[in-house]
């Protein structure tokens, strides 16, 4: 059976970035159905039936989002777009924003008007300015053929797209920093409550959604929530998109269904093609850099002996003693090369980096921690060290304003837990470490029985 | 009225108050707040110091929230259990954000202006260890000329974003803010630019640690060596009661008037603040209470608050 794609089945035809290849493709029905068929109430309904989960790495259900949004009053209400992707290890959205960019457009279509929303904006980052470009072209496209402005296709129903570019801030990829920005201000996440459904963009309700969510709403539409629902496994239905990267053969944008093995996705030649030089799979990353790291021993299987899915619940199996996230499906494999030392010191690098300075833990935490980590990987470390840096994440962990704070601490908590023996190698052979790799290690080890 | 309890003491509050509103009128165990200002609109939820455990989040929801939370910017709901003092997960969250407060703060109270009056001093007394585990080099600034009145110290700053919200909220024009990010994140008037208006100085007020210091004061006396006096004076701009901080006969400096919390009743103008030193410019009411635990009161009775002595008065 081939592959089922949603979002990419058409995506290598050169004419689908074209309003006109796109429609020929059987682009905008959704937009065609919704308005003409259905209720606002009844489109929310089918993404609920759907199952559909965010896309931008929390997995919440986006019906159930929808319908959070506050009809109470009557100021307008907005959806925002989220394409400010900055994750390292993360590339979905842009391959969907350059390839076929009308499909964003036509989920915010439907998504728009499932919220009564009339003005829309799609936030994206600013290193993808050649994209805006091909988005603004896309938007223009729409405008000329009726499925965007004042009273798109007929209806009663009228539209306004934007699209606006950030200024490089991976921060703004938090809904509330990201409508700080949006304002023109300092792209610092807000407090919540309010949350943004209730109190968001210049106070108004607004709903944020991730690229890839908006893009599976055409489907949805089209098909029925229904249809969708029966992809993929359990509560984890549909697609996915899986940015892989790293140690591997075949590096690339991925659509999965939810539920394929992990052994699968790395070893068959449909996806990643095995191990880069046949070399030991050392670690895996499987959603982003914010996501706890895995050792080999729990990358194919899960602490209980079950096979390891790619699927929000497995992935996430055991916790975090055992297990890691979905994430925003940044799929990064490393092999038994690799430093996992000096892969966690890039990381909390780059937290360092963007962290806003707004709260104290994680501004002063995430500097206090790439210090540490640079001292170890560069062979100065101590071996408190080592209990110094677990003890820095776990104070930031969970006392931030914003998740930023968590996605610092986790990376690094789990190179410890699972890695603890290659940083001790570090700190006792400081001349050799500086020279090679420290290889497998104890990740190779069969699971000792844990109990969470 | 809904009806909260922090650390086993129950009181009845309007609906919509805070954590730690709620605990200021307990009157016991409040949380320290850095950031938090009740008399600046949209301050607080920065510093972290405030975190507490809510163990029952209402009536209705009897289970508790998943993490800490900052008690200056989470509503009470009726039946809310809240726990401060009483959670060691609580002391220890507040132990590390203080920690991580003073990795890049300077350890050199005794050349400061604010020492004695530092809400971070006061904290780190409470909370901090006697040592530090960050061997780092610390961030550090050049101080900025932003007038002739302030000076501000990046080298001590703590981001609390208040005078910030000063600005905003008291001013027509605001001059300085947050430049950059993450740690290298400052108060700057970017390009350097002089900040000049009625009520500037407040910033020097609501500061709670020395990065914005009174430059008609700097390095004059210790806090603990002055005596304060609340005092008043007509004043067109501003409401004009005061506290005068005498060292003899000398008005040294003049700040509002503060309140247990650090927090100034009203604000003052800069000519009460600046130019208005000589003691027979102002009314004086008495001597100002200030708390037992503070180092100011080390060589000074505890005096009641805001009661004027007739025989001090007298012998004026």
């Amino acid at each position: 059976m081939s592959r089922l794609k949603i979002l990419t089945e058409h995506i290598n035809k050169p004419e689908i970035t074209g309003i006109e290849g796109y429609i020929k493709n059987g682009g905008y029905r959704s937009v065609e159905k919704a308005l003409k068929k259905m209720q606002p109430d009844e489109v929310t309904e089918e993404v609920k039936k759907s199952g559909l989960r965010g896309r931008g790495g929390a997995g919440f259900p986006t019906g159930m989002k929808w319908s959070f949004i506050f009809k109470g009053s009557d100021k307008p209400r907005y959806l925002l777009c989220n394409a400010d992707e900055s994750e390292p290890g993360t590339f979905k959205d842009r391959l969907l924003m350059e390839k076929i960019p009308h499909l964003l457009v036509e989920g915010m279509i439907v998504s728009s008007f499932a919220l009564g929303v009339r003005t829309a904006y799609i936030y994206i980052r600013g290193e993808y300015m050649y994209i805006m470009h091909i988005l603004q072209q896309a938007i223009d496209e729409a405008y000329a053929k009726g499925y965007l402005g004042e009273n798109v296709l007929g209806s009663s129903y009228s539209l306004d797209l934007h699209v606006h570019p950030g200024g490089g801030a991976y921060i703004c990829g938090e809904e509330t920093a990201l409508i700080e920005s949006l304002e023109g201000k300092r792209g610092n996440p807000r407090i919540k409550p309010p949350f943004p459904a209730v109190e968001g963009l210049w106070g108004c309700p607004t709903i944020v959604n991730n690229v890839e969510t908006i893009c599976k709403v055409p489907f949805i539409i089209n098909e029925g929530g229904e249809a969708y629902a029966k992809i993929g496994i359990g509560a984890s239905t549909g697609t996915k998109l899986i940015s892989a990267c790293g140690n591997i053969n075949k590096p690339g944008v991925y659509e999965i269904e939810l539920g394929v093995p992990v052994e699968e996705f790395i070893y068959s030649d449909e996806y990643c093609g095995g191990i880069k030089g046949g070399k030991q799979l050392k670690a895996l990353v499987p959603g982003g850099s914010s996501v706890p790291i895995l050792p080999q021993r729990l990358i194919t299987t899960t602490a209980k002996g079950e096979p390891r899915l790619m699927s929000y619940e497995s992935l996430a199996d055991g916790g975090f003693a055992t297990g890691s996230m979905l994430g925003s499906g940044g799929f990064i494999v490393f092999d038994e090369d690799q430093c996992v030392v000096r892969n966690t010191w890039n990381f909390s690098r780059f937290y360092h980096h963007e962290s806003c300075g707004q709260c104290s833990p994680c501004r002063e935490g995430t500097g206090w921690m790439e210090k540490i980590l640079h001292r170890l990987e560069h062979g100065h470390g101590r071996m408190e060290d080592i209990d110094l840096l677990w003890d820095v994440q776990r104070k930031i962990e969970g006392n931030t304003i914003c998740p930023f704070g968590d996605a610092a601490a986790w990376p690094v908590a789990a190179a410890i837990r699972h890695f603890r023996d290659e940083f001790e190698w570090h700190v006792l052979q400081p001349q050799e470490a500086t020279r090679r790799n420290y290889g497998m290690g104890r990740s190779a080890e069969p699971i000792e029985q844990v109990t969470v | 009225m809904p009806k909260v309890t922090i650390d086993n003491i129950t009181i009845d509050v309007a609906p919509g108050t805070t954590i730690l509103n709620a605990a200021r009128m307990i009157g016991e165990n409040v949380p320290p707040a850095m950031c938090y200002y009740s008399k600046l609109k949209g301050s607080g939820g920065k510093c972290r110091v405030c975190l507490v455990k809510v163990t029952k989040s209402s009536e209705q929801n009897p289970r508790g929230m998943p993490k800490l939370v900052a008690s200056c910017c989470t509503q009470i709901a009726d039946g809310m259990v809240v726990e401060n003092v009483t959670s060691p997960e609580v002391i220890e969250a507040r132990k590390g954000v203080v920690e991580l407060l003073l990795i890049n703060h300077p350890l050199d109270c005794p050349v400061c202006d604010q020492a004695g009056e530092c809400h971070l001093q006061d904290l780190s007394y409470e909370h901090g260890a006697a040592t530090t585990r960050y061997d780092f080099g610390r961030r550090t600034f050049d101080k900025i000329d932003i007038g002739p009145y302030i000076q501000l110290h990046m080298t001590r700053c703590i981001l609390c974003y208040r005078c910030v919200y000063v600005a905003d909220q008291l001013t027509n024009e605001r001059r300085h803010g947050i430049i950059n990010r993450g740690d290298a994140a400052e108060i700057s008037t970017y390009i350097q630019n002089v900040i000049d208006n009625d009520f500037s100085g407040n910033v020097i007020d609501v500061c709670p640690v020395g990065a914005l210091t009174d430059k008609t004061f700097r390095f004059k006396s210790r806090v603990w060596f002055t005596k304060p006096m609340n005092a008043h004076r007509n004043c067109d701009k501003c409401s004009g009661k005061v506290t005068l901080w005498f060292q003899g006969e000398e008005v040294l400096r003049v700040t509002g008037r503060k309140d247990n919390y650090g927090e100034v009743d009203e604000f003052i103008c800069n000519t009460c603040r600046f130019e208005t030193k000589q003691k027979s410019d102002w009314v004086i009411e008495g001597p100002r209470r200030i708390d037992t635990h503070s180092v100011i009161a080390q060589n000074h009775l505890p005096y009641e608050l805001d009661v004027v002595h007739p025989q001090i008065e007298a012998a004026q």
